[in-house]
């Protein structure tokens, strides 16, 4: 097995003593936390997805509101932005090719959700829509100039996280997120072989009964380890080089081969 | 976890796992074949590598890699046997980097418009069935000869054609021509562009060309273009690398390293074969493999849209 990736939290002793001052606190101080017990994670060339666990703490919680499961919490792991073009093939002469397209700015390369439950029963899709939380929700900002009608954005729109879910580099996991106690939660996002390296953002939603109170955000660094990312850093950083060094590999290559069979 | 992980490889550029004994084992096929035959063998690795999944672009680029090392080792063998023209060979590199630099333009633009793939697949179907075609039916033509008893000679055109009217006329000892330098840099350059784009060295052009057009002996023939081939490809896999970043090294040293084993014994088996057989067969082969990637262009994909980073940083 490769990478085993578990993101421990702290938290725990310092919030047991709280739960006491529950009643006569004023309405609105719950807060929520999550940590990663490390900034980095480094990807191995062998990496083929994994389940990322962040832990995380739900503080001031009130106990009557919690003993009836009002409380709902969304963790949301976003990577770094990156452009992106959506295309769509037509039939000419009966060949399929690539016609018409749209272009995408500032869109997550990656974005893995989990929720205690699904979107719909934690609150109503206009306080979705105006966090702009889940697949269905974010908005995909076109560039200005990345389209055609008003009429094609609408029809490509909803194709970018329909094909982001299905390289999996989108998902959405509801019921992940489960409480262990009553301020502790582990959420479990998804980390597909594919993820984007870079800064990717860790981002917890509170919401009591169905109204949304405060988010809490940490980032986490993703990069690739190991001989092939140090090949695939070569290529783009040192590009001439590399190229003058796959030539002479090829002619060694070609060279060493004749010497071996040369003996008949 | 599951089956193949142990076997499985990943290719940095190409950004996709792989087994390491499917990518060893085409690269050996396609050396064996080309031992045999006398070909270069990236007019196969390619279209082999789009069908392992492998993007287009890197298997182009990657391509064109690998076939300096077939082609190296089989220019040096004719530089010292002297059955090479370097005079006319370096004309050749001279247009084939002209061709290659406007090829590798045209690779970006096309990326850009999100038409390299398709493209690339024209081209291959076009080339592939043209030379496949008429293979089948020069070899189908000899074994009928043979067959009735006559000697299978390649027939000789008249002496002269419209190349030899050209003017900036040179001379060219090893190859004991007198001919005008514009057809040599034309081809030279068609080749270069063909080479940057479909990633292939060539070969499969230029020998008839040469023979046909340029009246070359044939005795010179293989080794000044395997001496173009050497040149225009390694400028090819520099200009890919530095502009497209997208020469995979690891697959390129599987493959090369397949083939060059595969070629010794191909070319064993190949001395064993008749001519027209093999032909015959490579005709056959050939033309599979542009039948592939025809029907793909035909057959209405899974998921008409499809996502891609966008190239550049252009739109702004």
């Amino acid at each position: 097995m490769k990478t085993v990736l578990r993101l421990v939290v702290l938290l725990a002793a310092c919030f047991a003593g709280q739960v006491a001052y529950a009643q006569q606190r004023p309405s609105n101080t719950e807060t929520v936390e999550i940590g990663l017990s490390t900034d980095t994670i480094a990807i191995t060339s062998g990496f083929r997805g994994t389940d990322l666990t962040v832990f995380g703490a739900l503080d001031n919680a009130d106990p009557l509101i919690q003993r009836q499961g009002r409380y709902d919490i969304v963790v949301v792991l976003e990577g770094p932005e990156r452009n992106f073009v959506v295309r769509r093939k037509d039939r000419y002469l009966g060949i399929w090719v690539n016609a018409e397209s749209v272009s995408f700015q500032h869109i997550p390369a990656s974005y893995s959700l989990a929720s205690t439950r699904n979107l719909q029963d934690i609150a109503t899709p206009k306080v979705f829509a105006q966090l702009g939380l889940g697949v269905n929700n974010m908005f995909y900002e076109p560039m200005p100039d990345g389209f055609g009608s008003s009429q094609t954005l609408k029809e490509f729109t909803p194709e970018l996280p329909r094909l982001k879910l299905k390289q999996k580099l989108y998902s959405q996991r509801p019921g992940d997120v489960q409480f262990l106690s009553a301020t502790l939660f582990r959420a479990t996002l998804s980390l597909p072989a594919n993820v984007p390296v870079g800064k990717h953002v860790a981002r917890a939603f509170l919401f009591r009964n169905g109204e949304f109170l405060r988010e809490n955000a940490t980032s986490l660094n993703i990069v690739k380890a190991g001989l092939e990312f140090r090949i695939y850093r070569a290529a783009n950083q040192y590009s001439l080089l590399y190229g003058i060094f796959a030539v002479f590999l090829a002619v060694i290559t070609g060279w060493a081969g004749r010497l071996v069979f040369r003996k008949d | 976890m599951g089956f193949g992980s142990d076997l499985g490889i990943y290719l940095p550029i190409a950004e996709i796992s792989v087994n390491i004994f499917v990518l060893f084992g085409m690269g050996a096929a396609v050396g064996f074949l080309s031992g045999m035959f006398g070909v270069g063998g990236g007019f196969l690795i390619t279209p082999l590598l789009i069908f392992y999944n492998i993007p287009p672009a890197v298997a182009v680029a990657t391509g064109a890699n690998q076939v300096i090392a077939s082609s190296f080792s089989g220019a040096l063998t004719h530089f010292k046997r002297g059955t090479l023209d370097v005079k006319l060979g370096s004309l050749l590199v001279i247009g084939g980097i002209f061709g290659a630099a406007i090829g590798i333009y045209v690779f970006v633009l096309l990326r850009e418009l999100g038409q390299l793939d398709l493209i690339v697949s024209l081209l291959y179907v076009v080339f592939l069935s043209t030379i496949g075609g008429l293979m089948l039916y020069e070899s189908v033509k000899a074994m009928r000869r043979t067959k009735a008893g006559q000697l299978a000679t390649l027939k000789k055109p008249g002496q002269h054609n419209w190349v030899h009217r050209l003017p900036f006329k040179m001379r060219f000892r090893a190859s004991k021509i007198y001919v005008s330098i514009i057809p040599i840099l034309v081809l030279g350059a068609a080749i270069g562009f063909l080479s940057s784009i479909m990633g292939v060295g060539g070969g499969f052009i230029m020998v008839p060309a040469m023979i046909y057009l340029l009246k070359m002996p044939t005795n010179v023939v293989i080794g000044t273009s395997l001496y173009q081939i050497v040149f225009v490809t390694a400028f090819t896999t520099v200009m890919q690398a530095t502009t497209n970043q997208s020469v995979d090294i690891v697959l390129a040293f599987l493959l090369m390293s397949g083939g060059v084993i595969g070629a010794q014994y191909g070319a064993r088996i190949g001395q064993k074969l008749r001519g027209e057989q093999l032909r015959a067969l490579l005709a056959l082969l050939v033309l599979a493999v542009g039948l592939r990637l025809a029907i793909e262009l035909f057959v209405t994909p899974d998921d008409l849209y499809s996502i891609s980073l966008a190239v550049v940083t252009g739109g702004a």
